[in-house]
């Protein structure tokens, strides 16, 4: 038996998203800039997504650019507000210090070019303040950038708070809503977004596609040149098949949405009391303000890696901040962002369920988890310190 | 390709020599939490043989299995071969590691050299022998 929850890393794609890309895989394989009927029927597939992904969103087919995904948006959204707002003379970015690394490393990009950007912290839950948002800005800033919802600690941010403040202060407003969009009710119009970043694979559509929501009136700036697809601002043949499918897993995953939010909510209430078990352990995030399927423990004395091999030997995947996990010396700089010391964040566990997850899989994955950390304890010089009171345990 | 060999994964899995020596002869630590990884390496010394040796491990599983492999090259060897143990050898036993990984087999050769030296500090008048 494998469970997979790892739903924040990719899902599986959904059926409909499978079925409705295969037509434009096999016999509808025309090139959407081409005259003939092959090519105008794949471009009138890519523009009925782009009507079904506004919707899905509360947006004008017009504002939406399909692209290859979440970084790629990114990339875009950030870029383009800094030109625009070079025009203006203006130098300052207002983030916080959890974003994605396709936001952070775009923003040091622009540091380098004499940018000035403002790392906001967030609170112990991982919840950016808004009013530090609104205090942070003067009048050399041009862009406010803030996910809509963390991808280790799933927690949701003041979104239409934040938007709200930005559209006060005249600055354009950027969401990265990888995990957000198709998971929980998101609305540019009602949230105050100008710019909006998400991603196909992440709401079971699949991968290498998603969109960039730009609101009417921001000057969008290439990253790709070439031809004039996507209004001539994203060059390159579109993904027909992924567009469509695209749009076609949205649609499901939004009208399917209170429904699956309810279900996982329990079912991660749930993991979360039975993680809350373990001795040493903390949850990482806030317990209330956060994604419906996300679960993310610290688990003191262990490491993140070595749990995640030995509970991928009993079935179940899963990820860690830890940072043999990422290839690089330090751990999640999610985890250190909100308080967790460098020796608790490298014991990390993130578990983010899917749509299919039984309460059954929850109560293996406690009792797995429980088995593993106990183990790994057994053999750990850190946990037989701390026992001994050589060292003080930090949670 | 998978992450691990399958030495590595069958040393991870199955540690060899895991525990602790209450009378060790000698001990090493190395590495720390803040980094995420400790070792530590607890050697039983009897006329320059090592007739037992324990570790107890915080890490990946890389450093797991290199602590364990290391533990297990050095069972049953006398004091001077054991000090010649490189992070190369345990590396190779486990039929490789990533390279990023290779810090793990760095930190196995270091904490049985740390419990080695600790070793000839409680028994200065071995180190002449222990090392001719």
């Amino acid at each position: 038996m494998r469970i997979y929850a790892d739903n924040a890393a990719t899902t599986k794609m959904s059926k409909k998203a499978v079925e409705a890309m295969m037509p434009y895989i096999t016999d509808i394989y025309g090139n959407p800039s081409s005259l003939y009927s092959e090519g105008q029927r794949a471009k009138e597939a890519i523009e009925n997504a782009r009507e079904t992904v506004a919707r899905c969103i509360g947006a004008s087919p017009k504002e939406i650019y399909f692209t290859s995904g979440g970084s790629e948006s990114d990339n875009q959204a950030i870029l383009t507000a800094a030109a625009n707002g070079k025009k203006e003379g203006k130098i300052k970015i207002i983030t916080d210090a959890i974003e994605h690394h396709a936001v952070l490393h775009t923003l040091r990009k622009l540091e380098k070019e004499g940018f000035e950007v403002v790392y906001l912290p967030v609170g112990a839950g991982g919840i950016v303040d808004a009013d530090e948002v609104e205090k942070a800005i003067d009048d050399r800033t041009f862009l406010v950038t803030v996910m809509y919802a963390n991808n280790e600690i799933g927690t949701i941010q003041p979104i239409r708070r934040i938007g709200g403040i930005c559209i006060n202060k005249k600055v354009v407003f950027h969401t990265d809503a990888v995990q957000a969009v198709g998971h929980i009710p998101v609305s540019v119009v009602d949230d105050n977004i100008d710019m909006m970043s998400a991603s196909a694979h992440k709401f079971h559509g699949p991968k290498g596609v998603g969109f960039l929501y730009v609101k009417k009136g921001i000057r969008l700036h290439n990253l790709i040149e070439g031809g004039a697809q996507e209004r001539g601002k994203r060059a390159g043949t579109e993904n027909v098949p992924g567009i469509v499918a695209c749009a076609a897993a949205l649609e499901e995953s939004v009208s399917n949405m209170s429904l699956h939010a309810e279900k996982l909510t329990s079912l991660r209430d749930r993991l979360m009391r039975g993680l809350n078990e373990i001795p040493h352990s903390a949850l990482n995030g806030d317990p209330v303000q956060r994604l419906p399927s996300n679960a993310n423990f610290c688990f003191e004395g262990i490491e993140g890696e070595s749990l995640l091999l030995l509970l991928d030997d009993k079935g179940i995947s899963a990820s860690s901040g830890s940072a043999c996990t990422s290839g690089s010396l330090d751990p999640s700089h999610v985890l250190l962002a909100i308080g967790r010391p460098h020796d608790v964040a490298h014991g990390s566990l993130r578990l983010t369920l899917g749509n299919d997850a039984t309460e059954e899989q929850v109560d293996y994955i406690i009792e797995s988890v429980k088995e593993v950390v106990s183990y790994l304890r057994g053999f750990s010089p850190v946990w037989r310190d701390l026992c001994a009171g050589k060292s003080k345990f930090l949670l | 390709m998978a992450l691990y060999s399958e030495k590595v994964m069958d040393h991870f899995r199955n540690p060899r020599n895991v525990g602790i020596i209450e009378d060790a002869d000698g001990v090493g630590e190395v590495g720390n939490a803040r980094c995420g990884d400790i070792m530590k390496v607890y050697l039983k010394i009897e006329d320059d043989i090592i007739t037992d040796v324990k570790f107890e491990t915080f890490g990946c599983g890389s450093a797991i299995a290199s602590s364990s492999m290391a533990t297990e090259l050095i069972k049953g060897k006398p004091v001077s071969e054991a000090m010649r143990l490189t992070n190369k050898a345990v590396a190779e036993a486990l039929d490789g590691l990533p390279d990023y990984k290779m810090h793990c087999s760095v930190l196995a050769e270091e904490a049985i050299r740390g419990a080695l030296e600790d070793y000839y500090n409680k028994h200065p008048e071995k180190k002449k022998g222990g090392i001719a």
